[in-house]
Order: C-alpha cells, then sequence, then structure tokens
C-alpha cells in the first residue's frame, strides 16, 4: 500500500501529464488550478511541504505556484462553475 | 382507492401529423393516421372484445374476437388490424357481432378449466371478464373430447408459473418476449389443436431455456396461464400506488399492487417515459429484499469493533453518536468528519446529507458514489460541452441510425433500456460495439454488430482517437456543425494532433489489437451512416485515463455533427437509480447542488443565510483520500448512508485499514454490509417502498418515489439524518419530503421550478426546470452549447502504469450480469440467485488450457495488490490474455484484488484493468479465509441466539 504523499505525488503527475499536451506553460496553470479546485487543504499543505521529489517539471511548477499562495483563474471548463444563480455547468459523475 | 388494472388502449399509440375523423357508434372520434379502429374506439371510452390484442405490441389479429361492421365493407373485419379511414362508420354492437363473439368465445372455453371462482385470476382475467362481456353463460361443447385440461404447470422460474391448461394460444407472451423485451424466448409449436407455448427446447422449461425472466409476457397474458408466484400466494391486488425502481439509472417506473400492507406485485407502469410499460427481473421481482430476515430494524451500537453489537433504542443510538460527533468535532476539528451520500436513497435524502455534513459537521467531506463510476463523464462532458448531463432522453435511441456501445453492456446493465435499443436495432439501425467482451449486443437473435472492436482493455483513449484520426484524414468531418457550434481554432488544433500518423489504425493496433480495418470501416459507419448515437458505460470510465476517454467520445460526437436533436447524442448509461440525482444534490465534496464551488462566496452566504451556519470555503476529502486521512489520523469519523464502500471500492485493504482507523464508523443501512464490519454505530434503513421522495435517472428525468408501506424500521432514511441532525443540535423540523424539495428548489436554479405538488400531476420532469424550461429540457445543447462553443480537446493515450508483466501476465477487467446488481445486498437476499450463486471468472480456452483449468475448477486470482479464489468459466467471449469477473458476491470480494489506480482527473478507481495471474487452487486464500472469520465475529448481536447470516 502506498503511502499518502506517494499518493499525492502520484495524483499531482498524472494530472500535469494528461494536461500536458496544453503546453508546458499553460498545463502548469492548469494543474494548478485543478488541484486548487478539487483537493482538500490537508493534501495541499501535505505536498507543499514535502520536498518536490518525485514530482515532473509541469507538477512541480504548479505545486510551487499554489505554495505561494495563488488561486489560478479556470483553465479548462472543468474548473468553471455555475455562479449563484447560474445553471449552464454540470460536473455528474 | 379501490384496484383497476391499467386501461388497455389494444393496440399502441401512432405518432402521426396527418388526423383522421371518423364516426363509431354514432360518436365523432378524431385521431393520427395510422391508429386502428380498435384504440380509436377505446379513444372514446369504447370497449371491443378482445384478447389477442393489447397496447404494448403491434396487432396479430388471430383470435376473432374484435369484429366489427363497417359501413360499406363486405364482412366483419377484426378492428384491431383495420386502420381507420376517414369518414368510416364503424359499428361495434350489432346482433350478428354478438353471435360470432359469443361463437368463438364459446370455442376458448370449451377447452379451458372452468374453475374461475377458485382461480388465482378470478376477477383479474380477461379470458372471463370478455366471457361475460359477451354474454357467454353456457358451453354446449362438454370436456369429453381431447383437450389440454391435463396438462402440468412449469414452476421452475422462481417468480412466475406456466400453467398449459390455461393457455388459449393467444401469442401474446410469445410477442411480449419478441417485441417488447427482445429475446425471443417463446415459440408456439405445433399447428392447430395441439399447438402450444413452449420455452425454447422441448425439454426445456422456463428455467433452463433463453428466458431471462423480465415479466413481460406474464404481464402480456390475458389468462392465469402465466401468473406471479406471489398473486398465487398472496391474492389479488386491492390497490396501486406508482412509484419508481429503486435499482438502475433507467428508472423504471411501476405500479407497486397492494393487499393490505403487503406487495403481491410489481406491475410495469405503461405511462412511465423511461421504461413505457416495460421491466427486467430486478425491478419487477427482485423486491424481496425488503422483508429479508437479514434486514436490521433495531439501531444497534458498540464501543470497537471486536465487541458485538448492542441493540439500543434509538434515543440511546442517536444520542451517542451525536455526542462521539461532537467529541471528535471539539478535539479534532470540523475537518476531522464526513460523510458518504447514496445514490441508492431519494434527492431528499441525499441533500440532507450532505447539509448535516456541512452545515452539521461543518466540513466539506462528502463524497458519493459516483466517485467510483461516472466522476469522469462529470468532467470529461463538463470540459467539452460545458455540462455533464446526458445530451438525450431514451426514446431518442429510436431514431438512431447507428448505434456505437462502448464500455457498456446495456442488456444486462440497463436492460429494459437494451431492450429499446435492440428493438431499434432489428428495425435496422446499426451497431458498433467497442468492447473487451463479446457482450450479448454483439449477436442475440436478430441482431448482429455490424463491428465488434475487441479493445485491449486499458486502451480506449487510442482506439477513440484512431476512429476520430480516419474521420479527419478521410475528409468526413462535418465541418459545417463544426463552424456553427464549436470553437474553429480549437477544431484545428485537435484535427491536426489526430491526423498525425501515430494515430492511425494501422499504427495504434499493436497497442489496442484492434484490426485497422475495423476501426477505418467503424468510424466510416459512424460518421456517414445518418444519425450517430453513443451510448457508455464504466467500461470508459473506470480507468486511469476514464475522464480522457469520455472527452474523446465527446470530440467524436462533435466532429461529425452528431449532437442536439433527437436520434444522436452523447449517452453515459448511469449505473445506480439515483446517480444523477445525488451529484445534483451538491454530493461532492467541492461543489454545492447545482454544481456551484464551494469556494464561490456568493454561493455559500446564499446557502449559510438560509441554513444560519457560517461554511467551510475550502473542498473537502473524496472518498479515497479520506481512507489515507484516516491512515494518518486527521480524518476520524464517518457516516455512510447506503453505500458498502467496503465491498464497492477498489483495493479492499486499503479501504479497511481507512476503515480499522477511524474512531466512529456510522453506517445507516438496510442490513449488516460489509463496511459495517468496521461499524461503531448502525442506524437501520428503509427501502423505497417505505418512503415519499424523488429519483434522478440517467435522462435527469426526476420522477416521484411514493410511499407504499410504513417503514419497517420505525422512519424513513430522511427522518433518520434529520433525528441525528437534531441530536446534534441542528433544530431541522422537516415533516415531509416536499419541504426539502421546496429547500433544494430555492437553493438550486437547475431545480426552481420544481415542487411535490407539480410532480405529482405531471408525472416526471427532465431538468432544468426553470424559469427558461417550465416543462423540463429532454434534449440537450439544441440551439446550441448549453455554455457557448463546443471545445475539441486533444487526447493524449498515456497507458496506465499498470501493466501486465511476466508475474502478472493477464488483465482483469470487471462487470455485472443482468440478474444481480452492483454489490448484490439486495439482490443476493432475493431468489434472483437461481440465476448467479456466486462471481465466477471467465477466461479464454488459451489461456485456461495453458493452466490446466476447467470450466467449474477453483483458481487463484493475484494481482500485485492481494489475491482471492473463485471458479473458473472458460468462454471465449473473453479474447486471450483477458480475463473476466463480477463482484456482486462478498465471499469472492473482487476488489482484494483492484488496485489504487485511478483516473488522473476524478480520482474514479482504474477497476477495469488489474494485471493478474490465474492458477489451479484448491481452496479460499488466507484473506479470504481471515476475512469470513472476522465477518463472522463482527456480526455478532449481544443477546440474540440467531446471528444474522450473510
Ligand atoms: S419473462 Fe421475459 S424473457 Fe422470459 S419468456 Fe417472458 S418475455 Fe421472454
Ligand atoms: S400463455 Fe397466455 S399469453 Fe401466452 S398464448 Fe397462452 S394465454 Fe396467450
Ligand atoms: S431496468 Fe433498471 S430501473 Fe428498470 S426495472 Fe430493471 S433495474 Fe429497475
Ligand atoms: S383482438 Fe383483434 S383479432 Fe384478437
Amino acid at each position: 500500500m502506498s503511502s499518502t504523499i506517494e499518493t499525492l505525488r502520484r495524483m499531482a503527475n498524472d494530472i500535469a501529464r494528461n494536461l500536458a499536451s496544453m503546453g508546458e506553460r499553460e498545463a502548469v496553470l492548469a494543474t494548478a488550478d485543478h488541484i486548487d479546485k478539487f483537493w482538500d487543504p490537508r493534501m495541499k499543505q501535505a505536498i507543499f511541504a514535502d520536498g518536490r521529489t518525485g514530482l515532473s517539471d509541469i507538477a512541480r511548477g504548479a505545486i510551487d505556484h499554489l505554495a505561494s499562495g495563488a488561486h489560478p483563474e479556470p483553465q479548462t471548463r472543468a474548473t468553471e462553475f455555475n455562479a449563484v444563480n447560474e445553471s449552464g455547468h454540470s460536473d455528474a459523475g | 382507492m379501490g384496484y383497476e388494472r391499467q386501461a388497455d388502449f389494444g393496440t399502441p399509440e401512432v405518432k402521426s401529423d396527418e388526423m383522421v375523423t371518423l364516426t363509431i357508434d354514432g360518436r365523432e372520434v378524431t385521431v393520427p393516421a395510422g391508429t386502428s379502429v380498435m384504440r380509436a374506439a377505446a379513444e372514446i371510452g369504447g370497449d371491443i372484445p378482445k384478447l389477442c390484442a393489447t397496447d404494448n405490441m403491434q396487432a396479430f389479429g388471430s383470435c376473432r374476437m374484435c369484429l366489427v361492421e363497417i359501413e360499406g365493407a363486405r364482412g366483419t373485419p377484426a378492428s384491431c388490424t383495420t386502420p381507420v379511414m376517414p369518414g368510416m362508420k364503424v359499428q361495434t354492437q350489432t346482433p350478428r357481432l354478438e353471435k360470432l363473439r359469443r361463437g368463438v368465445m364459446e370455442l376458448y372455453i370449451s377447452d379451458h378449466p372452468l374453475d374461475c371462482l377458485t382461480c388465482s385470476a378470478n376477477n383479474d382475467c380477461e379470458l372471463q371478464e370478455q366471457a361475460a362481456n359477451v354474454g357467454l353463460r353456457d358451453v354446449r361443447y362438454g370436456y369429453e373430447g381431447e383437450n389440454h385440461l391435463g396438462l402440468t404447470t412449469d414452476v421452475s422460474n422462481p417468480y412466475f408459473d406456466f400453467d398449459p391448461s390455461k393457455c388459449i394460444v393467444c401469442s401474446r407472451c410469445v410477442r411480449a418476449c419478441d417485441e417488447v423485451q427482445g429475446t425471443f424466448a417463446l415459440a408456439i409449436d405445433g399447428r392447430g389443436f395441439a399447438s402450444m407455448v413452449s420455452a425454447g427446447q422441448a425439454e426445456d422449461n422456463f428455467l433452463s431455456s433463453e428466458c431471462v425472466s423480465c415479466g413481460a409476457c406474464v404481464q402480456a397474458c390475458p389468462t392465469a396461464t402465466l401468473q406471479e408466484k406471489s398473486v398465487r400466494a398472496i391474492g389479488l391486488p386491492e390497490r396501486s400506488v406508482v412509484t419508481t425502481c429503486a435499482y438502475c439509472g433507467v428508472g423504471c417506473t411501476f405500479r407497486a399492487e397492494m393487499r393490505g400492507e403487503q406487495l403481491v406485485r410489481m406491475v410495469p407502469w405503461k405511462d412511465g417515459k423511461a421504461n413505457r410499460g416495460h421491466s427486467c427481473v430486478k425491478g419487477r421481482f427482485a423486491y424481496g429484499y425488503a422483508n429479508h430476515q437479514d434486514r436490521i430494524l433495531n439501531p444497534m451500537i458498540r464501543e470497537s469493533i471486536d465487541q458485538p453489537w448492542r441493540e439500543v433504542s434509538w434515543e440511546e443510538a442517536l444520542s451517542y453518536t451525536a455526542n462521539k460527533l461532537n467529541e471528535i468535532k471539539a478535539k479534532h476539528g470540523a475537518r476531522a468528519l464526513g460523510g458518504i451520500t447514496s445514490s441508492r436513497c431519494t434527492n431528499e435524502e441525499t441533500f440532507l446529507v450532505q447539509k448535516l455534513v456541512r452545515a452539521g459537521f461543518g466540513s466539506n467531506n462528502v463524497d458519493t458514489c459516483a466517485r467510483v463510476c461516472h466522476s469522469p463523464t462529470g468532467y470529461g462532458l463538463k470540459t467539452t460541452f460545458g455540462t455533464s448531463a446526458g445530451t438525450q432522453d431514451f426514446d431518442s435511441v429510436m431514431e438512431a441510425d447507428v448505434i456505437m456501445v462502448i464500455g457498456a453492456n446495456p442488456t444486462d446493465a440497463h436492460p429494459v433500456f437494451g431492450s429499446r435499443m435492440k428493438r431499434r436495432l432489428r428495425q435496422g439501425a446499426k451497431l458498433i460495439v467497442i468492447d473487451p467482451r463479446r457482450i450479448d449486443l454483439v449477436r442475440s437473435p436478430h441482431i448482429q454488430a455490424q463491428h465488434h472492436l475487441p479493445v485491449q482493455p486499458g486502451t480506449n483513449v487510442a482506439v477513440l482517437t484512431s476512429l476520430a484520426h480516419v474521420i479527419v484524414t478521410e475528409g468526413l468531418a462535418n465541418e459545417q456543425f463544426i463552424r456553427e457550434r464549436c470553437d474553429w481554432d480549437e477544431y484545428q488544433d485537435w484535427a491536426r494532433f489526430v491526423s498525425d500518423e501515430k494515430h492511425s489504425p494501422e499504427f495504434l493496433e499493436a497497442v489496442t489489437r484492434v484490426p485497422a480495418q475495423t476501426v477505418r470501416e467503424a468510424a466510416r459507419l459512424y460518421a456517414t451512416g445518418g444519425n450517430g448515437a453513443i451510448y457508455y458505460g464504466l467500461g470508459v470510465t473506470e480507468h486511469s485515463q476514464g475522464s480522457s476517454a469520455v472527452i474523446a467520445i465527446a470530440n467524436l460526437a462533435m466532429v461529425t455533427g452528431n449532437i442536439g436533436r433527437p436520434g444522436v447524442g452523447v449517452n453515459p448509461l448511469r449505473g445506480q437509480n439515483n446517480v444523477q440525482g445525488s451529484c445534483d444534490m451538491g454530493s461532492f465534496p467541492h461543489e454545492l447542488s447545482g454544481y456551484r464551488h464551494i469556494s464561490d462566496e456568493e454561493t455559500r452566504s446564499l446557502f449559510e443565510n438560509d441554513w444560519g451556519v457560517t461554511l467551510d470555503k475550502d473542498p473537502g476529502l473524496r472518498i479515497n483520500n479520506m481512507f489515507d486521512a484516516a491512515v494518518d489520523g486527521s480524518f476520524r469519523a464517518l457516516y455512510v448512508q447506503g453505500e458498502d464502500i467496503m465491498q464497492s471500492d477498489p483495493n479492499t485493504q486499503h479501504v479497511a485499514a481507512g476503515l480499522s482507523a477511524m474512531e466512529l464508523v456510522i453506517v445507516h443501512d438496510l442490513f449488516l454490509n460489509e463496511t459495517a464490519n468496521y461499524a461503531h454505530v448502525f442506524l437501520p434503513g428503509s427501502t423505497f417502498l417505505e418512503k415519499d421522495g424523488t429519483f434522478t435517472n440517467a435522462e435527469r428525468r426526476i420522477q416521484p418515489v411514493r410511499q407504499v408501506m410504513e417503514p419497517a424500521n420505525g422512519y424513513a432514511d430522511w427522518e433518520v439524518t434529520q433525528l441525528l441532525a437534531n441530536a446534534m443540535g441542528l433544530g431541522w423540523n422537516y415533516t415531509h419530503p416536499s419541504q426539502i424539495i421546496d429547500e433544494i428548489a430555492r437553493l438550486t436554479p437547475s431545480f426552481a421550478g420544481l415542487n411535490w405538488e407539480r410532480l405529482n400531476e405531471i408525472g416526471s420532469v427532465q431538468w432544468p426546470v426553470n424559469e427558461q424550461n417550465p416543462e423540463g429540457s429532454p434534449v440537450m445543447h439544441v440551439e446550441g452549447f448549453a455554455s457557448g462553443k463546443g471545445k475539441f480537446v486533444v487526447t493524449e493515450y498515456i497507458p496506465t502504469d499498470e501493466k501486465a508483466g511476466p508475474r502478472f501476465p493477464l488483465l482483469l477487467t470487471t462487470g455485472r450480469i443482468l440478474s444481480q446488481y452492483n454489490v448484490g445486498a439486495q439482490t443476493r437476499r432475493t431468489d434472483n440467485v437461481v440465476w448467479h450463486d456466486q462471481d465466477l471468472l471467465e477466461m479464454h480456452p488459451s489461456d485456461a488450457e495453458n493452466r490446466g483449468l476447467k470450466t467449474g475448477d477453483f483458481a487463484k486470482l493475484a494481482s500485485r495488490t492481494g489475491e482471492t479464489t473463485l471458479r473458473v468459466l472458460v468462454t471465449d467471449r473473453v479474447a486471450p490474455g483477458v480475463v473476466y469477473t463480477t463482484f456482486h458476491h462478498p465471499g469472492t470480494q473482487a476488489n482484494v484484488v483492484t488496485t489504487d489506480f485511478s483516473d488522473w482527473a476524478t480520482n474514479c478507481p482504474e477497476y477495469k484493468v488489474t494485471a493478474v495471474q490465474v492458477t489451479p487452487s484448491n481452496g479460499p486464500t488466507e484473506w479470504q479465509r481471515d476475512y469470513a472469520e472476522f465477518t463472522e465475529r463482527s456480526r455478532r448481536i449481544a443477546g440474540t441466539e440467531m446471528e444474522p447470516a450473510e
């Protein structure tokens, strides 16, 4: 069984790898945005505190960006959510 | 309310723009052209006698009971097969007709037992009713001659009997099986007097035949020949209540037919928009779990999981639980608490559980089983179309010309929709199946897939991109559609990407193992064959690239313009009855109901003002991360309503470690399920028959669930959640789920126009239902995509890290079968076990031979994660190198072997690909033995002699 930090590194790398086709700069932002919108604070804290080992370049860039306190704007439609009075988006699983 | 059968118009409704006016018995009636005279008469309340006609199948014209006279026409034509004509003048009751009908009826009755008074169908028999209608009083022929009265009854099916002595050979059963169900299990054997209904070969009975026990023939039978055993046992119903099936995402509606407080039978409701009067074995018959002896009716608590359970009062259970929750919260903070909502429960119940977590526990640690099934659909369709909702209603399939089924097995997992699809295929629509297994659809009676792409598990994205490659490079893209509806620049980027030689079917054949020529032909057919509709299931989503595969599917629909009208679209076949609803209700840790992110201040303050609390602004934990956090000590208490995460989630030992690390696990369920082995509090749940509320099916259709009996445990599930909330001091005071609906509508724009009274009036509605769409929305993206332009997104194929190798050379993929439902907690507690009493491992003959395995042998299934044993079924349904099993039985625990790998975007587990080895074995593995012992210990209840058996 992998430890929590190994799981978190894998998750970050998986996101980065699948967004890589956007181009590196965009993928860094999109990965950061994704993690910002979907991860619980303790997961974020744990990976911020981890020494960036075992992270791909994109994942590392994203974690650095978030660790500096950034909250990126939505980079893909998946992280655009309805505003309070909107109903156009849904991400039902 | 007295009992009445649903009205039968004799022949199916016809849709036509052209209307025809005629006169029947002096009364004028106007109906669509093509309607039968019989139906036209029924529309104005007429009642032409009939035996072989019924309105969910085409007229057959064999019984000659429905004769009428038509002015100017010769003879007495059968009204069921005669279409209306403008100006026609029809007489349905004349002395001549009465005499003819009596004669026909006399012949039927002369070969029919006259034990009406003691027959279980007495007063619910069309033969009896029609005999009375035509005024038959005595029969001139005796029973001396040859007759069928001595034939024996076939009682092999667990739910219905076939008593051939009562059969009038009207063929309704045969036609129901052919036309409605599409199984072709029945035939009329012999001719003339010797003709008889039979199930398959002469030596077959119903159980051993092809019959899938859908019940369509039983419903169609006008006599007591085919009849539910329950009617024989309990007697005829006295009242009925329309409600919605609690099994799968098709959302069939039924009449729950009651005698006193007892459920006699579930009869599919003809006005149900999802099922149109059809059903499958689960919804129709498998409700016996509701009264199963294993059902737990009293709350129970224990300090630790090695102690036996102690039955306590509701008050004690709730105050114990609330105190514990408050203690943990005080000590470890709100984020140590969380809950799992149920996709089996109603929208209202789900809404309350997430409200309890957010407003009561004070965290956003709420998740739902959609995480482990269709979360990639949410991500993928939202990325491309802007919204994840399935684009069509079920009716749409009847206008499809090419149907592409990817990673789904509708005839088993969504059977009623599967029957619809088969009907369309028999009408000539073309079929493409992309699946590692040769599912039943590929070849079944009167259906043959044009193309089956037996993809290597884990390579969906490669196959889908190669289909796109063919469409773009062969010039089959629908440029006009793309220019109008999509972002043209993005399209060009994407087109360049897919056109690359490395995405050609020839290049990818080595990876996907699908012959390039087959991919090319399938792509051409989908792109040029008329309306192309894609239906997909968990074989697409449950992969490390599940979200990318969904995006790739959406790309295919956009590039061919197959979106925004009936007959086309992208349709996720959702698993559980209310998985769509549980997502809509805010069950994900990052969003509130109506898909609004928790970090959005305005949204939070809307809820904060309504609920009178302050909400956490950060997303909470997803299920799998809850287990990690539990092991690390930061997550300590979990309330699970109506889900068995221990059995359904991947890597069982990881789940077990997480659950055992928690201080307080509250299971709210019907049975002591696998998760309850690790629980400290058990709160008894109620069944769908015991509560009011709503479910939302895979077409976004919100349908009422209605209480037909009192909750055996004392409280509906929404009441239990409310009691717990109040024990924690929240002061909720809902007295009926309709008030919860009002709250949902008040707080959620897509449901703004919903309320219980209105829903009861209209029967069902597809969301969004609000000011702009007061009647709901059957087809999405008609005028353009819900939010702006359709987006083409590049999907790079990235092989999963779970790879076959020398130690684990085979790939395991998992699925379900018709008679069982998911973890099987309900269906295993019904007679459905006659069709499936254990999980089997399907294996190709060559792989089996290499290992010295035969059908029926015990085999050990081992992966990098764990091992289990089960019996082998040798079959060429699976390709060499691939093995397949179901996950319905806890004894097998297929998830002991599945891994932690998951979809990159949503963490939906990769159930569909596990590298495994299979070796002969002579008994259960150590884990299975230990677990069986643990389960037995864990289920002890203090002071009861009888321990509930699994
Ligand atoms: S129960 Fe369904 S499948 Fe079986 S014979 Fe009747 S109609 Fe056919
Ligand atoms: S079994 Fe029932 S439906 Fe079938 S032919 Fe006989 S009477 Fe008709
Ligand atoms: S198809 Fe699904 S909803 Fe319909 S009866 Fe079967 S299980 Fe129930
Ligand atoms: S009902 Fe018309 S011929 Fe039987």
